[in-house]
């Protein structure tokens, strides 16, 4: 194990300076660049960033969803428990995934399989990393349904998903991320975007609950910062591939720096701080297309201190504290005169 | 689910009803005289006058279509002008031969035609899937009959391998118990020891069923394979993936299961559509069937044959529709509930 | 910038059409096959070396390139390239016309049902549901075996027998189309019921009919092939490729070519409309538009 500086006891994955590109006909999608990120036991790390920023790329390299082609990493390194994850063999990947990276997503109603029972489902992922009997499996399914709370699961595993409820639904997506022998990391890839706000509030208690019960770490993406505030420890904010601030969950809500976090905060109706604002603020302008993105800060056409610096190179990391950090041009001059 | 059933067994009558009626009119009201057409220009005027009367043509028109509606539902098809029989037997002798090669070939289409097409789905834009799919294009630009004949001069001509025609080697001295030669064979081989039924039943099959086949083969592998590219990009192929299923099992699990659901329909269609292919082939093959009874029947203008023919082919054509729905709505379970 | 804006003209339908067809290598090979029968079929007195139905009895099952005959004469001493040049003629014809009329009265019989709606719309479906209960093939046999088997009548007979098909199509399309604010738009401007139903909506659910005609035309020239072959469609000695093949049965023993090279020529002319037909419905179904 040489790669000391990322097997610190603390950290369960690290990604360090990933590259990814989509080829497609049409040129290269730069989908996410210079990308680094850690993420602790136990903790919940939160991508935030609008669609199309790179987030799920982020982290379907983890698990390795992406398709490849026309994905490809470009350069970087992504560790999991010490192990090089993109140099490790198809097999062991599938290995480890749904034991110790599991995943859900979405959409309830297009993640679960139409044509099978939930329990079969379920009781599917057992009997592929162990040598459980079909009825031992499901007898399990039943015990991880009754964990995320679906009511009388003994009858519930005999159900197709279309008769589910869309909240039942992700209930059981994520009791079939938990099917795993050994939680070490849960993505969860907009878990509540497709449900109503009160069920929305349930799946993310629960899901904090089982981050103490199960002992995992969450690896939260999402474009809504109620749910940041509410689920994460430290939060990244993505813009166009690119990292733009990261910082752990009160640092960002108190002081939010990268003017593109501002926005995002300033979109925000429910956070107390900005309620003095006349209207919900949008951010002028649109995301900059990847394919012919180039070196300088991608937020820099919809920039309100945009310099002429900002167009031509990629801002230096700028330490705010201990846990915040931010890339941006202006803030760096700011920061500089303090 | 039987209510379902239910249903769709009374929308047929209509359908049912609307099909004779067709066929009634579309022969009676052909042009020129029925009786004079089959007799011929010799024949005299009283042996005209008596078939007429024989086959009802002296009345008028709608009492006509009220006496062959009254006899249809008693399942009384009339007589055959040219053997005299009555066209009920004639085609309950020869509908096992056409059965037995229609399932065979559907049986050689489905199996081959799903797994190019899989195949083709799972290595999309590779070689083998362009030879494939180029293939299947070709299979359905052919003519059967040619295919047939092309067949023949390969197999039986220049290699000797295979019979040219028939259902049985002539010189042997079989008595068909149940008309479906294979069956006949496995039976005579279990009571008499001697194999020699079951053989030649299978060598004569294999030529018909291919030219039979391929038609069909070709549009489900075309079927399954854009099928299966749909499935494959389905959230729950993901979800399966992420919990770490074997990729093997997720294609062949997760997603096949999900992409035979539209296959279902097609097989259906093409296995009534090979009823009506089977006139072409039977005439090759020389396989005495309903198609080559129809055939030598038009042949001979034996009206009545041909009424009687067409119309049982349609309903079976309808019946088997009304099968593959009740077959789809049993493995849909979003059906199936409600 | 705004100049260069301004300049850039929207491309019209057809141009934007061609354009993705030119990039779609099997619709472009189809495209080719076609164009080449349609030209063999137009210069078939130019380009035959002889006469396709003049016989030479002591020339009988010459094999291919001896004796000046390039791919050989048939049983009867005719010159087969030459009858598969003519051939040409008659199968492109069969498509052409037997699609020809399927077209028209499943447009009009497709347009007026979902314009008009109501009784006559669901007498129309229900007669179209008891036609489609039919087995295709099966269809086209009956309306020959009416009209008494010739050229003319399988045409007539396999354009009748897909009718139904198109006039679902038409249905179906116009009916999504009815209720879009341009057909409202032209109404509430006073557009008449002929008008709005063939000017306005029609040429707004082309796409579609144009795929299927294309299949079609394939579709039709293996049936009027099919026809032949059990002596409904053309009769000898008329060059068809279809009953070229049926007079042909008896030699496959010792003349190969008589009839291995109709079926490559029906097939070869098939397969062009089909990549043609696959090519289009990639490039004009919107479904597959992305």
């Amino acid at each position: 194990m040489s790669e000391g500086k990322h097997t610190g006891d603390d950290v369960l994955v690290s990604i360090e300076n990933l590259n990814f590109n989509f080829n497609i006909q049409r040129g290269i999608v730069k989908a996410v660049r210079d990308l680094s990120v850690t993420i602790k036991k136990g903790e919940t790390l939160t991508l935030v960033g609008e669609s199309g920023c790179g987030k799920s790329v982020t982290a379907h390299a983890i698990n390795q969803l992406n398709p490849m082609p026309p994905g490809v990493v470009e350069s970087g390194k992504i560790y999991f428990r010490d192990k090089d994850l993109l140099t490790l063999p198809k097999s062991q990947i599938e290995a480890l995934r749904g034991t110790q990276i599991s995943m859900i997503f979405q959409e309830p109603m297009t993640a679960l399989n139409p044509v099978f029972t939930i329990g079969s489902q379920i009781a599917d992922v057992y009997r592929t990393h162990q040598r459980i009997s079909k009825k031992e499996a499901l007898a399990k399914a039943v015990e991880l349904l009754d964990l995320v709370k679906i009511p009388s699961p003994d009858e519930r595993i005999h159900n197709y998903p279309h008769q589910l409820s869309g909240g039942m639904r992700q209930r059981a997506m994520i009791a079939m991320a938990l099917a795993s022998p050994e939680p070490g990391l849960m993505i969860a890839d907009e878990p509540t975007t497709a449900l109503d706000v009160t069920i929305q509030a349930q799946i993310l208690d629960l899901l904090n609950d089982l981050k103490k019960t199960v002992g995992m770490s969450i690896l939260l993406i999402t474009h809504d910062m109620g749910v940041v505030s509410e689920m994460a420890d430290r939060v990244v904010v993505m813009y166009a591939g690119r990292k733009v601030e990261e910082a752990d969950v009160f640092s960002l809500f108190e002081e939010p720096k990268h003017p593109y976090t501002l926005g995002l905060l300033n979109s925000l109706p429910s956070n107390p701080k900005y309620r003095g604002a006349k209207r919900l603020e949008a951010i002028d302008g649109t995301v900059p297309d990847l394919l012919t993105i180039g070196e300088g800060c991608p937020f820099a056409n919809r920039c309100g201190f945009v310099k002429d610096k900002c167009l031509k190179e990629f801002p230096e990391e700028t330490k705010i504290s201990d846990d915040h950090f931010v890339w941006c041009h202006h803030l760096q001059q700011q920061e500089g005169r303090v | 689910m039987l209510k379902h059933i239910f249903k769709r067994l009374l929308l047929l009558i209509p359908t049912l009803f609307g099909v004779i009626t067709l066929v009634f009119f579309m022969i009676a009201l052909a042009p020129g005289d029925p009786a004079r057409v089959m007799l011929g220009e010799r024949a005299n005027a009283q042996q005209l006058e008596q078939l007429r009367e024989e086959l009802g043509l002296d009345k008028p028109l709608i009492q006509q279509y009220g006496l062959y509606l009254s006899r249809i539902v008693r399942l009384d098809l009339g007589k055959s002008i040219t053997s005299g029989q009555q066209i009920k037997d004639e085609i309950s002798e020869r509908f096992p031969a056409t059965i037995e090669l229609a399932i065979w070939a559907m049986i050689f289409a489905s199996t081959i035609g799903i797994i190019v097409g899989v195949t083709s789905a799972r290595k999309r834009n590779s070689w083998i899937d362009y030879t494939a799919m180029g293939g299947s294009l070709v299979g359905v630009s052919m003519p059967v009959f040619w295919l047939g004949l092309v067949l023949i001069m390969i197999f039986s001509v220049w290699l000797d391998l295979l019979p040219t025609g028939g259902r049985m080697n002539v010189r042997y001295y079989f008595q068909p118990i149940t008309n479906f030669y294979i069956l006949d064979g496995i039976i005579l081989w279990i009571r008499e020891g001697n194999s020699q039924y079951l053989v030649s039943a299978f060598q004569h099959l294999i030529l018909p069923t291919i030219a039979l086949g391929t038609i069909p083969l070709a549009i489900i592998a075309r079927t399954t394979r854009s099928s299966m590219l749909e499935v494959l990009q389905q959230d729950y192929i993901k979800t399966a993936r992420s919990a770490g299923i074997k990729e093997r099992r997720v294609v062949f699990r997760y997603a096949l299961k999900n992409a035979l659901l539209p296959v279902i329909t097609i097989i259906g269609l093409q296995f009534g559509l090979l009823l009506s292919g089977a006139i072409l082939t039977e005439t090759v093959f020389s396989w005495p069937g309903i198609g080559k009874w129809i055939y030598v029947a038009i042949g001979a203008r034996d009206y009545p044959a041909v009424q009687g023919g067409i119309i049982f082919i349609s309903v079976f054509f309808v019946l088997i529709n009304l099968v593959v729905d009740i077959l789809y709505s049993v493995i849909n379970p979003k059906i199936r509930m409600q | 910038m705004e100049q260069e804006l301004l300049e850039i003209k929207e491309p019209t339908p057809l141009q934007e059409t061609w354009y993705n067809l030119k990039k779609n290598k099997g619709a472009m090979t189809g495209l080719v096959i076609i164009v080449l029968f349609v030209l063999m079929a137009i210069f078939a007195p130019l380009l035959a070396p002889h006469d396709p139905v003049e016989q030479v009895i002591e020339l009988r099952k010459t094999p291919p390139f001896t004796g000046g005959y390039i791919l050989g004469t048939d049983d009867l001493g005719r010159d087969m390239l030459s009858r598969l040049i003519y051939g040409a003629r008659i199968s492109m014809s069969i498509g052409v016309v037997s699609v020809g009329i399927s077209l028209v009265l499943g447009l009009i019989i497709g347009v007026v049902s979902a314009y008009f709606g109501g009784i006559l719309d669901k007498i129309i479906m229900r007669i179209i549901d008891i036609m489609l209960a039919f087995p295709y093939i099966l269809l086209t046999i009956v309306i020959v075996a009416i009209l008494g088997p010739s050229l003319v009548n399988a045409m007539v007979a396999i354009g009748i027998s897909q009718v139904p098909r198109y006039a679902r199509l038409v249905r179906a399309s116009v009916l999504a189309e009815k209720e879009n604010d341009y057909v409202l738009a032209e109404r509430a401007l006073g557009a008449g019921n002929m008008e709005l139903m063939f000017k306005t909506i029609l040429p707004n659910c082309l796409s579609a009919t144009i795929v299927q005609s294309t299949l079609g035309v394939g579709e039709a020239i293996l049936s009027s092939a099919g026809l032949s072959f059990l002596g409904l469609g053309a009769q000898p000695p008329t060059p068809e490729w279809g009953l070229m093949i049926a007079s042909s049965k008896e030699f496959i023993t010792n003349a190969w070519w008589i009839v291995t090279l109709p079926g490559i020529a029906i097939l070869l002319a098939v397969l062009g409309f089909n990549l043609l037909g696959d090519g289009l419905r990639d490039i004009l179904d919107p479904k597959m538009r992305s």
